[in-house]
């Protein structure tokens, strides 16, 4: 529909064109292949995308199996090594980026899209602050987390908390980000009920707004989760350590790794036997990403749109 | 002392009764927008005023005013005064909150909560923390008050959603009227609804008279005519300092006077069809 | 009943009948978090910017900011920071080369030419690509593009360039590289696209111009700002890429622009370093920070001219 005015004129004006001059057949042609070019682009990324699961998935085909998740990894067996504990590393890990940064994210979230005055240059400062964390990029936030987390500061350790919290900041503009999208979709109508009633601003926000966002804030979280558990770089300066053969003690104590830093490590070997094993990786973690998209797909699907 | 004021400086004041509500040079800006400006007005007790005009004309805006709503929407500002029961609402020692509790509000289009029937109905007392015996009893009452009771008394937990649109603004009446306010606004009621959900709450108007005071905006002059005690017809014109359009109230009288007998010629015009 | 009641009271109490301190506390909870962010980017100036003193004082600014060799772990170390800043640009050459053609044609094409059908399939799968992990996309460089351009190296070029790559290549790196950023230059170059009002598409279509025509003639120089904050931000990301640089790009600090040839990029020394065993307070430590510092400046630099670009094509247009 919408842009059926627009087809229109463009078709009337290629008919005309065309009876106009015959001669103008070339710029039909020229046209055709035009739209061919722009069709490439888009398929260039999408062939890679495929080349790189077809690729792992054949290479890693022998390793696709149990052992996979319930093995150690082992430097003198690869061929029956697994990664138990970077996927144990791994949930422990997005446990703690997920009760540090929902909280906080949708919080702020809360504060600039139902409390700020966007009039003040205070919060247009934190809305442009944030624009720019947002493409910080990642492995400096692992330097952050070296300093101030890992070693200063907090002064956790290289334990798997300090990834959490690294990798939560990371994650942070997403979330607030996808969570202000969900308020901004709630329709003003039912805040101004809410006022005529008497209600106060956070009766308001917490009765009538938040639970109409929540969906939306759900699929904003997912997201957000999936981009953390494949970031690799930070993990490497807060101490993912690449080879642990034991699962983490706790969120506070022990040596970690996590999936994808396992992933690095093994393709970082010269043998064939660790490459098949990366590669197995990978396809575990894209499928892991894929059901975690599902969700948030389905569940943005599920309760689309907030209709009065 | 206001209410003394009151009577000296106005004429539309009727009666001997002081007015529930009451503005005197009442302007509203937006920005740099001067929206509507020099409103006086007297809101009787138990009478139901309407507020009639041309589109942009600052009635909603007036209306708005008079429970702090335009608080809510940035940039907005309040210049005169708007008194309940004799004080300026727009003191800063005030809170917006304890006058939206006392000055109700339905809105233009039925705007229900995503909730149930009950909750609904029951949202104002809860968020208000009236002290309420029974909560079943009161929503009840509010229901029944709203003329919405036999039809939804099965479907309590039911959606509002589920409702026609006549009654979804009937449950946000009954909603704005189970904190027992003393003045409900109604921003254009009906204008989204069919004539026989129309006439229902016209219904309804007539009958909350007894116990409220109702201040209506209405598009629709037959309405005003019939419903209405008072009405004050705004237009727009335009600024003679800075050449802008802005708000007024031309006239403000009864509402027999103001259909038969309208004193301004434009008030005449507008109520007989030629302009508006 | 009620009603009599209320009306009657003489004087109504309009004042707050509660401080509502709850009110004031959640306020002002919601207001610190959304101040966390900026905590956060002050975390990042102060934990980069800091160790800087202490590690000027051990190297020489000009040295530093110079092409000398880019050995800092040696025993006679040399911090020639110049030579991995080449091999940063090398890669992201490279990765324009690929992302900002494809970018803005997968742009042209979402934004002109697909139906409402296929930009509803096309759009979240560019979202789901931009989400595939990037040491994924390092894996595939690595291990199956570099062998790729290895085997089929176009030989016959002059000079060095005709010399196939070894394990490494910049090249291969920088293409994948390119790929992963597609969707990030299109959806912002999209987005530009989709904001250009319908009346002036009409305009031109009504002179009798073709699509083409009119996506390359009106709408690209109509959303040029917004396109060109997509190419910045698509460099930006490129610059601040690591897992891909890290596994396919190499580790030998040279001072070239070819392709076939391995370069160490600034993301991939700190990650290179960060992984093997470095102890506090050593020159190589110190050099993590200063090079962060500097990587964080450029993209720094860049997300701003981005940001700046959006706002100003969002004020012609709103």
């Amino acid at each position: 529909m919408m842009s059926t005015r627009a087809e229109k004129a463009s078709t009337v004006a290629r008919d005309t064109t065309r009876r106009i001059a015959m001669g103008k057949r070339k710029g039909i042609w020229k046209e055709q292949l035009f739209k061919y070019v722009l069709i490439l682009c888009i398929v260039i990324a999408f062939v890679t995308l495929l080349a790189l699961i077809i690729h792992s998935a054949w290479l890693g085909r022998g390793r696709l199996d149990l052992n996979l998740i319930t093995q150690m990894p082992s430097t003198l067996n690869p061929e029956t090594s697994g990664m138990q504990s970077a996927l144990w590393g791994t949930v422990i890990l997005m446990v703690g980026v997920l009760v540090t940064v929902v909280p906080l994210g949708i919080s702020a979230a809360v504060y600039l899209e139902e409390y700020a005055d966007t009039e003040r240059w205070w919060n247009r400062f934190i809305e442009l602050n944030i624009q720019n964390l947002a493409a910080v990029p990642s492995i400096v936030f692992g330097i952050l987390g070296l300093a101030y987390v890992v070693r200063e500061g907090f002064a956790f350790g290289p334990v798997a908390y300090a990834g959490s919290l690294t990798l939560a900041m990371l994650v942070l503009p997403t979330v607030i980000l996808a969570s202000r999208e969900a308020l901004k979709a709630v329709p003003d109508s039912i805040r101004q009920a809410s006022y005529g009633m008497g209600a106060t601003k956070w009766q308001t926000v917490w009765h009538q707004v938040l639970p109409v966002a929540v969906p939306g804030m759900i699929t904003g979280t997912i997201l957000a989760m999936s981009r953390a558990i494949g970031e690799t770089a930070p993990l490497l300066l807060v101490g993912a350590t690449t080879f642990v053969t034991f699962n983490p003690d706790s969120a506070f104590a022990g040596a970690y790794t996590a999936i994808p830093v396992q992933i690095y490590q093994w393709a970082s070997r010269p043998q064939p036997e660790f490459r098949e094993l990366a590669a197995a990786g990978v396809i575990l973690l894209i499928v892991v990403l894929l059901i975690m998209n599902s969700a948030a797909i389905w569940l943005r699907n599920r309760y689309s749109r907030f209709d009065l | 002392m206001t209410s003394q004021t009151t009577t000296e400086t106005t004429s539309n004041t009727r009666g001997h009764v002081p007015p529930v509500m009451a503005a005197r040079e009442l302007g509203v800006y937006y920005g740099d927008f001067h929206a509507v400006s020099g409103v006086n007005l007297d809101f009787n007790r138990h009478e139901v005023t309407a507020l009639i005009g041309p589109s942009g004309c600052g009635k909603s805006t007036v209306l708005r005013s008079l429970n702090r709503m335009n608080d809510l929407i940035p940039k907005a500002r309040v210049e005169g005064e708007v008194t309940y029961h004799g004080q300026d609402i727009y003191q800063p020692k005030i809170d917006p909150i304890e006058v939206r509790r006392r000055i109700g509000m339905v809105f233009q289009k039925p705007n229900p909560f995503p909730k149930s029937i009950f909750d609904n109905v029951a949202y104002g007392p809860r968020v208000t923390k009236m002290k309420v015996d029974s909560m079943n009893d009161l929503v009840e009452q509010s229901l029944r008050r709203a003329a919405l009771w036999d039809e939804v008394k099965d479907n309590l937990k039911g959606s509002a959603f589920g409702l026609s649109g006549g009654q979804q603004q009937r449950l946000c009446i009954a909603r704005a009227i189970a904190t027992s306010p003393d003045v409900i606004l109604l921003d254009e009621p009906c204008s989204s609804l069919d004539p026989i959900a129309t006439a229902a709450i016209e219904d309804l108007m007539t009958d909350l008279k007894q116990e409220y005071t109702q201040i209506i905006v209405t598009h629709n002059m037959q309405q005003a005519a019939r419903i209405s005690d008072t009405t004050a017809f705004f237009t727009a014109g335009v600024d003679e300092e800075s050449g802008k359009r802005i708000g007024r109230l031309v006239e403000y009288n009864d509402t027999s006077s103001i259909f038969n007998n309208p004193a301004e010629k434009s008030t005449e015009d507008y109520v007989s069809g030629r302009f508006g | 009943m009620s009603t009599t009641t209320r009306t009657d009271r003489p004087s109504v109490v309009l004042v707050a009948q509660s401080s509502r301190w709850g009110e004031k506390l959640i306020h002002f909870w919601l207001g610190f978090c959304a101040l966390s962010s900026v905590i956060i980017t002050v975390g990042i100036v102060l934990a980069l910017f800091t160790p800087l003193p202490e590690f000027f004082s051990r190297v020489d600014f000009r040295a530093f900011f110079s092409a000398d060799p880019w050995a800092p772990a040696l025993a006679t170390p040399s911090f020639g920071v110049w030579n991995i800043v080449v091999g940063t640009l090398n890669v992201t050459m490279y990765a324009l080369i690929v992302a900002i053609p494809a970018g803005l044609g997968a742009a042209i094409y979402l934004s002109e030419f697909a139906g409402r059908r296929a930009r509803k399939v096309l759009k979240p799968v560019l979202e789901v690509l931009e989400g595939v992990p990037t040491v994924a996309y390092g894996i595939f460089a690595f291990i199956f593009v570099t062998p790729l351009l290895r085997d089929n190296w176009p030989t016959w070029l002059p000079g060095d360039l005709g010399d196939a790559p070894g394990i490494f290549s910049s090249g291969a790196a920088g293409l994948v590289l390119g790929v992963m950023i597609i969707p990030t230059v299109a959806s912002i170059s999209e987005d530009a696209m989709s904001a250009v009002p319908r009346s002036l598409r009409e305009g031109a279509y009504g002179l009798g111009s073709t699509r083409m025509q009119v996506a390359t003639k009106v709408v690209v120089p109509a959303a040029l700002s917004g396109i060109v904050a997509g190419f910045v931000l698509g460099v930006s990301r490129a610059i601040g890429e690591t897992m891909v640089v890290l596994l396919a790009a190499g580790a030998s600090p040279n001072l070239t622009l070819m392709p076939n040839e391995s370069v160490l990029p600034m993301t991939a020394f700190i990650g290179r370093t960060a992984t093997g065993d470095i102890s506090v307070g050593t020159d190589v430590y110190f050099t993590i920070f200063a090079v962060g510092a500097l990587l964080f400046t450029m993209t720094f630099l860049m997300n701003m001219i981005s940001i700046a670009l959006v706002r100003r094509f969002r004020e012609q247009y709103e």
